[in-house]
């Protein structure tokens, strides 16, 4: 996967700032899409690309169990969340939805904002393709792979 | 080895007789609950993928609350998916407007939390009912979506944190302040995908509901649920209320804890978490220069009969400050009629505070006291992230029952001890 970082260095930011409540009366994700992280960075649907990534610090997606979030960052471009560390139930929600969220320890201090990098899920590798580094992360789970295969968590339990 | 009380309630539940933490499993949910906010989605996940079943409709528990009574068509529109879905599948225990209240006071207040069960609902404060012993823990609409239709759902089993609280409160200082204190110590990822495990003296000698405002904000420290060990008085506040069957498993002496952290309430004073983040606690004695446009009392957090008396008590005789608005949202239906009953409701409106039916509301922004840019609030709820309210330019300070009275009645953010004899 390839594409620009933009980078949010903040620890905890949290599901109220990804997708405020007043938009929950919708779970269309272009909809949500529109108003992803727009009390934090109003600009940030503007400039985001298909393909592109979130950088973030630690306890990314913290505070309300919304899912919203997810789609909101989905529907907006974002093909992959790269965190220092994720709160566990945005993490859940990734992963049932089968979008990719990645755990690298420093992964701020090591890309600034713009710079393009080149995403190994399988591999377990990032490479900053601005600055010519290289790290890998948290391996990812092999039933993460397995429900992000199947489609989903519910596509991954449906019977018959 | 032993175990925890939430590993035996998993392995139980996943038909093993031992699991460790960090093992995979899937567990069979007792009681799997649905609002008006992520419920839509997960039906029509459902119905999109030819998944439109329920497991087991005696086990999911419909309780509207987030938007209702509906502020907005969109709102109605959920409420109304929520309700259809609910008539569609002949869904017995649905609590419609008039009888329901805040998803958390009324499940364990109608007899649905029993010491034991696994509880499942799609939102981050169903960490509440972990003080009545069971495994309770919040997910999103996909989790959600797999439960109604599976009856069970996947789980990595948690390393537990455990927190000896010891002492003696002093007056004026309550479970809110115990657990603002906590958030404050280990920081709002502290517990992060952990069970938080509450004991000692000072959790025995609180009452259940007290114990509820605990378990509810585990969540603001990451915490995957937050759960106290059954005893004679949750044991005493189940019977009142469920003839149902129930295990009380307990942790064993040598279970493992990743961590533990002792806790001298005695020195504990009333607290307030400053804006944006509920680990930022400050005692409120020192911050009393910090003026407040309104004080909301209610949530899941802090809704509760006992707190609506405690708030009562400070208000009874007085008026709130000029210019202040106070805002009280008694969490159930129930809650509501009995504080009515009491005559609580008369010293809330003597003093000029608003009344309002049960609801989550303003806790969320969603409406009954939405913020302005500028404005601040002062309010028993569980989370003050930038926005949360309402503006991303308002503030929100959280903090107990007594401490919201006392500063409803000066305008600033006021140590509840002032107004206590």
């Amino acid at each position: 996967m390839r594409g620009k970082a933009h980078v949010y260095g903040r620890a905890h930011i949290n599901t109220d700032e990804i997708i405020p409540a007043r938009y929950l009366v919708t779970d269309d994700e272009a909809e949500l899409a529109k108003h992803a992280m727009e009390d934090l960075d109003a600009g940030f649907v503007e400039k985001v690309s298909p393909g592109d990534f979130i950088v973030a610090g630690d306890d990314f997606g913290c505070g309300s169990s919304r899912e919203h979030a997810v789609w909101a960052l989905r529907g907006a471009g974002i093909a992959c969340v790269i965190a220092e560390s994720f709160a566990r139930i945005y993490y859940r929600n990734s992963v049932n939805n089968g979008f990719p969220a990645v755990e690298c320890k420093e992964i701020t201090k090591s890309v600034a904002d713009g710079d393009e990098l080149d995403i190994d899920l399988e591999g377990g590798s990032i490479r900053n393709l601005t600055k010519g580094t290289e790290f890998s992360f948290v391996p990812i789970p092999g039933f993460v792979f397995d429900i992000a295969n199947a489609g989903g968590l519910l596509e991954y339990i449906k019977k018959g | 080895m032993g175990m925890t009380i939430t590993e035996k309630i998993l392995a139980a539940h996943a038909g093993k007789d031992m699991v460790r933490p960090g093992e995979l499993l899937n567990a069979k949910l007792d009681i799997i609950m649905c609002h008006d906010v992520t419920t839509p989605p997960a039906v029509s996940m459902l119905e999109k993928r030819g998944m439109d079943s329920v497991s087991d409709p005696e086990k999911i528990v419909v309780i509207p609350d987030h938007f209702v009574p509906n502020k907005d068509i969109k709102s109605a529109e959920l409420a109304k998916r929520l309700r259809d879905w609910v008539k569609r599948h002949n869904i017995p225990n649905y609590y419609e407007v008039g009888r329901n209240g805040v998803c958390h006071a009324v499940l364990p207040e109608d007899g649905w939390v029993l010491p034991g069960r696994t509880i499942v609902c799609g939102d981050s404060h169903t960490c509440t009912h972990g003080a009545l012993g069971a495994f309770s823990t919040g997910v999103g609409s996909t989790d959600l979506a797999a439960a109604i239709y599976s009856g069970e759902l996947w789980f990595k089993v948690p390393e537990s944190i455990k927190f000896v609280l010891g002492g003696t409160l002093a007056d004026g200082v309550y479970s809110k302040d115990i657990i603002l204190e906590i958030i404050r110590r280990i920081g709002v990822d502290g517990a992060n995908y952990m069970a938080m495990e509450f004991t000692g003296p000072v959790i025995d000698a609180l009452s259940v509901e007290a114990r509820m405002t605990i378990s509810n904000m585990a969540i603001e420290a990451g915490g995957k649920s937050g759960i106290i060990n059954p005893d004679d008085k949750t044991i005493a506040y189940v019977r009142e209320r469920s003839s149902d069957d129930f295990t009380v498993y307990t942790s064993d002496p040598d279970a493992e804890y990743a961590r533990v952290m002792e806790i001298d309430c005695a020195e504990l004073e009333p607290l307030v978490a400053f804006p944006h983040l509920p680990s930022n606690g400050r005692k409120a004695k020192d911050s009393t220069d910090v003026k407040i446009d309104q004080v909301y009392i209610g949530s899941c957090t802090n809704g509760r009969i006992e707190d609506l008396r405690i708030a009562a008590n400070i208000l009874k005789g007085r008026k709130i400050a000029g210019g202040l608005r106070c805002i009280v949202v008694p969490a159930s239906t129930k809650v509501w009629k009995q504080a009515n009953a009491e005559g609580l409701f008369d010293i809330f409106t003597e003093a000029e505070c608003v009344v309002s039916s049960p609801t989550c509301g303003a806790c969320l922004g969603g409406w009954m006291g939405v913020l302005a840019a500028g404005e601040k609030c002062l309010s028993t709820t569980n989370r003050n992230f930038v926005g949360r309210m309402g503006s991303p330019e308002s503030e929100v300070y959280l903090a107990s029952p007594a401490t919201a009275a006392a500063t409803a009645l000066t305008g600033y953010i006021t140590d509840p001890r002032d107004f206590l004899q």
